[in-house]
């Protein structure tokens, strides 16, 4: 749907991150990654690639596994004027490394009164589909979107997973960015310039009248081909992306359900304590409330951990089908 | 250093220890008296490590402090009446009343901050050794923890990235026997907590933590070849704490003996006889009344400054601009 610009070209979802990695260090020394097998090896998922023979082992720095002291020495370097990425190898692993996160990283600016700042990014791949089952599949960012001190990001697109990191890399404080790990192989177009996303920005990916469809993460793109499906049958729905979970820029989800009357969520994470909960709190706190034509609708993940069988993995979690017929559910029921 | 034969440096170490003790004294009797609120980890009888410690470092060095924070903020030269001011929940205390004892930090210091988690400090001292390293500086980090902080995950995790990558941190461990109610013997098999530095192919050294020319010879070799590129180290500087752990300590879990014994072995009566030779009487004396009247002072000035306001609570949740 986006214009396709004549400095975009079509890069993969995981080649725009190298990019945006790689033009932030060019422009500032102390941006430098840290992470498990990210040297060499390239990342687990082929995120850094051949970052490490263009900025070195100084800059692009293997770590031994030890999640915890990782985002920990990101906390430290952070504080002492440096600006770390880190790579968590699976976004199951913050678990790891949740006190770092949680109680220093997103804790320090606040309980020191605003003398230090802790500007760091913490980049991991989340969801499901790879078959990797319940350790290595979740989708957690409710975890992170609910701690006040942390910025979370869930790049949908390759120009945002570029956009987005950039904006995460300049932003003082610390950033955790989600990225899908079944979206690290989809192409886009994204610019060649480092242009950033704003952070704290939904975006309308498309417009229609009958209802708003608001999805996350991978679900963004299901939702827009769910959206096409629609319209064939004539069911226009207008599909927004928060991009940014904390601080959530409501505003466009607002009007947007104001206009339609009708809100579809979509998350793939599971429903009970999820994101979506959060978007749907918003929506019946707000001015739209009285323009609702039918209850505000939520499409999650089944609140169980992902399972291994392909055919349960899939029924884990919403798929195209399923936005479908929920859609044209709370279109035609009410 | 010579703390004992120098003058100045016996002054200056002898001035830091009576104004640890007496800023603790000090803000153990106002929650007492219930003018201070929270809750308070006193370091009465350990001062000898933090003003042995800190007189290794100079301008531009960093620590990571605990939960057990006061001393190390005053050793390494923080401002009184703004720690006051902090445990007293006021606008003008160093975390604008956001911190309080247990978050205590002067970031103008190098004070990276005290850390309400056990061990959260030592991947931070391990980071902040590392930012030192990539801009090929030659400030030095002292990450100060507990004993029982050597048996979390973080410590190891810290200690190890800091070895592996020849940090210029220097571990100090503050062993005063207990992790709360846990002693070392039942937390540790090894005899000597300073046997763990061999774990991470790093030099470990235990001393004695009531004599601060121990501590201060101890980390000073650690910060010279911290310096010179020669990576991380790990001091045990073994200590006794007088008081309980916080303020809900019933002291059920250790004799009465042990503690008598340890008073007798106090840091500050014991460097005041060895100076004698050094500073007169009325030096000493001296160094007790500056203490004193600059606690005092401390509270006078925190207590006529204003209460830390509610309405800019959300102020620094968030980080503005370029940090
Ligand atoms: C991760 C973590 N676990 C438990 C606690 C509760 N706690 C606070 S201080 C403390 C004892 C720490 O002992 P040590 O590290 O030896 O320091 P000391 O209090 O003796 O100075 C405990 C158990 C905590 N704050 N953080």
């Amino acid at each position: 749907m986006t214009a396709v610009l004549p400095k975009h070209r079509t890069l993969t979802y995981s080649e725009a991150v190298r990019e945006a990695l790689a033009q932030a260090m060019e422009v500032d020394e102390r941006v430098f990654l840290l992470g498990e097998d990210i040297g060499t090896y390239g990342g687990a998922f082929g995120v850094t690639g051949d970052l490490v023979h263009r900025f070195g082992e100084r800059r692009v720095r293997d770590t031994p596994i030890s999640e915890l002291g990782i985002v920990g020495a990101a906390v430290g370097a952070a504080l002492a004027g440096m600006r770390p990425v880190v790579e968590i190898q699976f976004s199951d692993f913050t678990a790891q490394a949740m006190d770092q996160i949680v109680n220093q990283a997103a804790k320090i600016h606040f309980m020191l009164g605003g003398a230090a700042s802790v500007p760091m990014v913490l980049r991991a791949p989340g969801g499901s589909g790879t078959g990797a089952a319940a350790q290595h599949s979740q989708s957690l960012e409710a975890w992170f979107a609910h701690v006040p001190g942390l910025k979370v990001v869930m790049p949908s697109t390759a120009a945002d997973a570029k956009g987005l990191l950039l904006a995460a890399i300049d932003d003082p404080n610390p950033v955790i960015v989600l990225e899908h790990k079944l979206l690290y192989k989809q192409s886009g177009p994204v610019p060649e310039e480092a242009t950033r996303v704003r952070l704290g920005e939904t975006t309308v990916r498309r417009t229609g009248g009958d209802l708003t469809i608001v999805a996350t993460g991978v679900m963004v793109s299901r939702a827009l081909q769910a959206a096409e499906q629609l319209a064939a049958d004539g069911i226009e729905a207008s599909v927004l992306d928060p991009r940014t979970l904390r601080p959530l820029d409501a505003a466009p989800i607002v009007d947007s359900v104001t206009a339609t009357g009708r809100a579809l969520l979509v998350q793939e994470a599971p429903r009970t304590g999820g994101f979506m909960a959060e978007v749907a709190a918003t929506i019946v706190e707000s001015s739209a409330f009285g323009h609702l034509r039918a209850p505000v609708a939520r499409l999650c993940g089944l609140d169980v951990p992902i399972p291994y069988a392909p055919r349960l993995e899939r029924a884990a979690v919403p798929q195209t089908e399923d936005i479908v017929r929920g859609a044209r559910e709370l279109v035609t029921a009410w | 250093m010579d703390l004992t034969k120098d003058a100045d440096a016996a002054r200056a170490t002898l001035r830091t220890m009576w104004t640890i003790r007496r800023f603790e004294e000090a803000v153990d009797d106002l929650f007492a008296r219930g003018l201070m609120h929270g809750t308070m980890h006193l370091s009465i009888g350990q001062e000898a490590v933090p003003a042995g410690a800190c007189l290794a470092l100079r301008e531009g060095d960093y620590i990571t402090s605990t939960h057990r924070g006061h001393g190390h903020c005053i050793a390494r030269g923080a401002r009184l009446d703004a720690m006051m001011a902090e445990l007293l929940a006021k606008e003008t205390g160093y975390c604008r009343g956001r911190g309080g004892s247990m978050h205590i930090a002067d970031v103008a210091t190098g004070n990276l901050g005290a850390n309400g988690i056990v061990a959260g400090g030592v991947p931070i001292a391990a980071g902040a050794g590392l930012a030192v390293s990539m801009r090929g500086g030659d400030e030095v980090v002292v990450s100060f923890f507990g004993d029982g902080a050597v048996n979390e995950g973080a410590w190891h995790e810290g200690v190890n990235l800091a070895a592996i990558w020849d940090l210029p941190v220097v571990f100090v461990c503050e062993n005063n026997h207990y992790g709360m109610s846990m002693s070392v013997g039942k937390a540790f098999k090894v005899e000597r907590l300073a046997e763990r530095a061999a774990a991470y192919g790093i030099p470990g050294v235990t001393v004695d933590g009531n004599d601060p020319q121990a501590v201060h010879d101890a980390v000073s070799d650690a910060v010279h070849r911290a310096r010179a590129g020669q990576g991380p180290s790990l001091v045990e500087a073994v200590t006794y704490r007088w008081k309980g752990h916080s303020k809900s300590d019933k002291n059920l879990y250790r004799p009465r003996e042990e503690i008598e014994a340890w008073r007798e072995q106090d840091p500050i009566a014991r460097f005041e006889r060895v100076v004698a030779a050094t500073l007169s009487e009325a030096d000493v004396a001296a160094c007790r009344d500056e203490a004193r009247d600059a606690v005092r002072e401390a509270i006078r000035v925190a207590n006529a400054a204003p209460d830390a306001r509610a309405d800019s609570l959300a102020d620094a949740v968030y980080a503005r601009g370029d940090a």
